[in-house]
C-alpha cells in the first residue's frame, strides 16, 4: 500500500508537467479549434530565451517576466503574419503550417543553442519537501504554479469582460461579431496566452528533463494525452488530465512488468487512442454535435 | 447557443481534385519513364543510388497521397508504418533467409493488416484528432522497435544490417543499377496499380467520402469499411516501400524511423500537391535534395529551409507541383498557337 501512495504522490509531480503542456494546448484548441502540434517547441524556444537572459546575468525572476512578455507577444505574432491569412484554408494545411513551425523552431534553436544537453535552475530548490523522499520542493513548486495558472484562468475566464468575449468569439463567432467583439484578435489573443502558458510550462519542465531543442516531443504528447483525456475544451480537464495521465504512468510503470522508461512514448499513445475512441468528449469535455 | 445549433458550414478536410485531373497524359508519362530508363547508364553509382530512394520515397508519399488525397483522411504517422515495412523485410532476410524480392508482399501484406487494424480506431477520429492519433504513433514507434522483447530480432537499438543483392542471372550490371531497375519495376506497377485503384469503384468509393462523408454514406458507401481499407492500402504500399528502403540503405535501425521522417513524408505529398500522384516524385525529390543542400550550408539548417520552403509552398502555390503543372502546361498551349 505504501508502494502505491508513494507511486501516486510521484505520477501527481511528474503529472504537473503535464498539466502545464495540456493547459497551453486547450488554450490554442479553444481559440481555433485546431491542435498546434509546434506548441511544444514554441515552449522550449522560450526556455531557451530564458536560459539565455540568466546567462547574461539576468536574475531568475525577471528573465521568467521578460520571458512570459516575449512568448506572448511572440504568440501573438506568428498568429497574425503566419495562421490569420490560413484560417479559411482546409485543415489540411493547418496542419502543414503547424508542421512547419515545429520544423523551424526546431532547427532554430539546435542552430542558436546547438544540441548539447543544458542544466536548467529551479527557483524553488530541490531540498526534499515537507521532509518527504519522493516529492522535492521544486515538484511542489511545479504543482502550485500549476494551480495558480488554472486559477487566473478560470478568474480571467469566468469574471472579466474580455475573458467573455473570447469564450463567445471561441463558440459562436457570428454572434459574437454582431455584438461587437473583435473575434479576429480574440484568437491572436488565444494565441499570445498559449504560448505564455507553454512558456511557463517549458520553464518549470526544464529543471526536470534538462534544456535542449528535443526535451518537449516527449512532454508535448503526454500534453496532449491529457489534454484529449481532460476533454480538449476545458482547462480543468486539462489539469485534472494531466494529473491522472501522470499517475497512470507511475502506476503502470511499477505494477506491470516490463514497462519502464522505454515505453513511455507508447503508453501515451495507446492513452490518446483509447480515449479517443471510447470517450471522444473526454472527462470534462462536452460533447461536438453536429448539424448535417 | 449549444453547439447543436451551430451550423457546420467548412467540414471539409482536403480540397477536391478532379478525377482526371489526377495522373498525366499518356505522352508525358512514357516520357518521363524513358529519361527513368536511360539515366541510370549515364551517371554515377552514388546518383543511382540517389535515384533508388527518389523512387522509394516517391512510392510512400504516393501511399499517404491515396489517403490524404483519395479518402480526405490524415496522417502524420507513416513513418511507423515504413518502420514496420523495414523490419518485416530485414528481418526475414537476416534471419530467415529469405530471398530479397519475396520479403517484399510480406511486408506489404503485415503492413496493410497492422494499418487496417490502426485504422479501425482511427474511423471514429476526423482531422486534427487523426492527424493526432498518427502523431503520437509515429513518435512511439522507435521506442517499439528498440523494445526488450523483441531484441533477438530486431536488434534493439543496434539495428541490422542487411545485404546488398547482386544483380541476377550473371547480368553485367553494377548492384547499384540492378536494385534501381528492380525498384522502377516496381514502382510502375504500384504507380499503376493505384490509378487503377482509384480509378476503380472503390476509388471512386474514397472520394465520395472525402467529398461529403454524410452523402457518401446516404449513397450507401460503406464509410467504415472504405475508410479502414484506404488506411490499409496505405499501410501496406508504404510498408513495401520500407522494406524497399531497407534493401537500399542495407541497414534498418529504429532511430532512422521517427517523427522526421512522418514529417519529410507529409511534407513531400503537399509539396507535390494532394491527390496528384505524379507529384508524390517530385514532392520525393524535394525531400532528398533539399536537405542535402540545406546541409551543405550549415549543419541542422534542413528543418528550418524545409519549414520555410513549407511555408511558402502553402501560401503561395497550395497546390503543389501541380499548380505548377497546370501554368506550365498553359504557357506552353499559349507558344504553341
Amino acid at each position: 500500500m505504501e508502494l502505491f501512495t508513494n507511486q501516486v504522490l510521484a505520477g501527481i509531480s511528474t503529472g504537473a508537467i503535464y498539466a502545464c503542456m495540456a493547459l497551453a494546448v486547450v488554450m490554442i484548441y479553444q481559440a481555433i479549434d485546431h491542435l498546434n502540434f509546434a506548441q511544444g517547441e514554441m515552449a522550449m524556444f522560450s526556455t531557451f530565451i530564458s536560459w539565455q537572459l540568466m546567462q547574461w546575468g539576468v536574475p531568475y525572476w525577471v528573465s521568467f517576466i521578460v520571458t512570459l512578455a516575449f512568448s506572448f507577444v511572440a504568440g501573438i505574432a506568428i498568429e497574425r503574419v503566419l495562421f490569420k491569412p490560413l484560417a479559411k484554408a482546409p485543415i489540411l494545411t493547418n496542419v502543414a503550417g503547424f508542421i512547419a513551425l515545429y520544423s523551424i523552431v526546431n532547427s532554430c534553436a539546435g542552430l542558436i543553442w546547438d544540441f548539447t544537453i543544458k542544466q536548467y535552475p529551479t527557483p524553488f530548490g530541490s531540498s526534499p519537501f515537507l521532509g518527504s523522499q519522493l516529492i522535492s520542493t521544486h515538484q511542489a513548486g511545479m504543482i502550485g504554479v500549476t494551480l495558480l495558472m488554472l486559477l487566473f484562468l478560470f478568474v480571467f475566464f469566468r469574471y472579466t469582460r474580455i475573458g467573455l468575449a473570447m469564450r463567445a468569439a471561441a463558440s459562436v463567432p457570428e454572434s459574437a461579431r454582431l455584438v461587437g467583439v473583435n473575434t479576429s484578435w480574440m484568437i491572436a489573443l488565444g494565441w499570445g496566452m498559449a504560448a505564455a502558458i507553454g512558456s511557463v510550462a517549458g520553464m518549470m519542465i526544464a529543471p526536470v528533463v534538462f534544456l535542449e531543442p528535443n526535451m518537449m516531443l516527449g512532454v508535448l504528447i503526454y500534453g496532449f494525452a491529457a489534454a484529449v483525456l481532460g476533454g480538449l475544451t476545458s482547462p480543468l480537464g486539462a489539469v485534472v488530465g494531466g494529473f491522472l495521465v501522470g499517475i497512470f504512468e507511475n502506476l503502470v510503470g511499477t505494477y506491470i512488468p516490463g514497462v519502464g522508461n522505454e515505453l513511455k512514448l507508447p503508453i501515451a499513445l495507446a492513452l490518446i487512442v483509447t480515449v479517443l475512441v471510447v470517450k471522444p468528449a473526454g472527462l470534462f469535455g462536452r460533447p461536438i454535435v453536429k448539424r448535417v | 447557443m449549444s453547439a447543436a445549433e451551430e451550423i457546420v458550414a467548412e467540414g471539409q478536410a482536403v480540397e477536391a481534385v478532379p478525377k482526371r485531373a489526377m495522373t498525366l497524359g499518356t505522352g508525358t508519362s512514357l516520357l518521363v519513364l524513358a529519361v527513368l530508363l536511360l539515366v541510370p547508364l549515364v551517371v554515377k553509382n552514388f546518383i543511382i543510388f540517389q535515384l533508388t530512394m527518389l523512387l522509394i520515397y516517391g512510392v510512400a508519399v504516393l501511399a499517404l497521397n491515396i489517403l490524404t488525397g483519395g479518402s480526405g483522411q490524415f496522417s502524420l504517422g507513416q513513418s511507423a508504418f515504413y518502420a514496420i515495412g523495414a523490419y518485416t523485410s530485414a528481418i526475414l532476410m537476416e534471419t530467415f533467409n529469405v530471398n530479397y524480392a519475396l520479403t517484399l508482399p510480406v511486408a506489404g501484406i503485415v503492413c496493410f493488416a497492422v494499418g487496417f487494424l490502426f485504422g479501425l480506431p482511427a474511423l471514429r477520429l476526423s482531422g486534427v484528432y487523426l492527424a493526432l492519433a498518427t502523431f503520437a504513433l509515429a513518435t512511439a514507434m522507435p521506442q517499439l522497435l528498440k523494445l526488450g522483447y523483441f531484441e533477438p530480432w530486431t536488434g534493439g537499438v543496434q539495428g541490422l544490417v542487411v545485404d546488398k543483392p547482386d544483380a541476377p542471372f550473371g547480368l553485367p550490371i553494377s548492384q547499384d543499377m540492378w536494385l534501381y531497375y528492380f525498384t522502377l519495376v516496381i514502382t510502375i506497377a504500384i504507380y499503376v496499380a493505384s490509378i487503377n485503384l482509384l480509378r476503380s469503384r472503390s476509388g471512386r468509393a474514397f472520394m465520395a467520402i472525402r467529398d461529403n462523408e454524410i452523402a457518401a454514406s446516404s449513397m450507401g458507401v460503406n464509410v467504415a469499411l472504405y475508410k479502414t481499407l484506404a488506411f490499409g492500402v496505405s499501410a501496406g504500399i508504404t510498408g513495401v516501400a520500407g522494406a524497399l528502403g531497407a534493401i537500399a540503405v542495407q541497414f534498418v535501425a529504429p532511430d532512422s524511423y521517427t517523427i522526421t521522417l512522418a514529417i519529410a513524408l507529409f511534407l513531400g505529398m503537399v509539396v507535390g500537391g494532394v491527390g496528384w500522384l505524379p507529384g508524390s516524385f517530385v514532392g520525393s525529390a524535394f525531400i532528398i535534395f533539399v536537405p542535402n543542400m540545406a546541409e551543405s550550408v550549415s549543419k541542422g539548417l534542413s528543418g528550418a529551409v524545409f519549414g520555410v520552403l513549407l511555408f511558402l509552398v502553402i501560401f503561395l502555390i497550395p497546390h503543389g507541383a501541380r499548380q505548377l503543372a497546370i501554368v506550365g502546361q498553359q504557357l506552353a498551349g499559349r507558344l504553341r498557337r
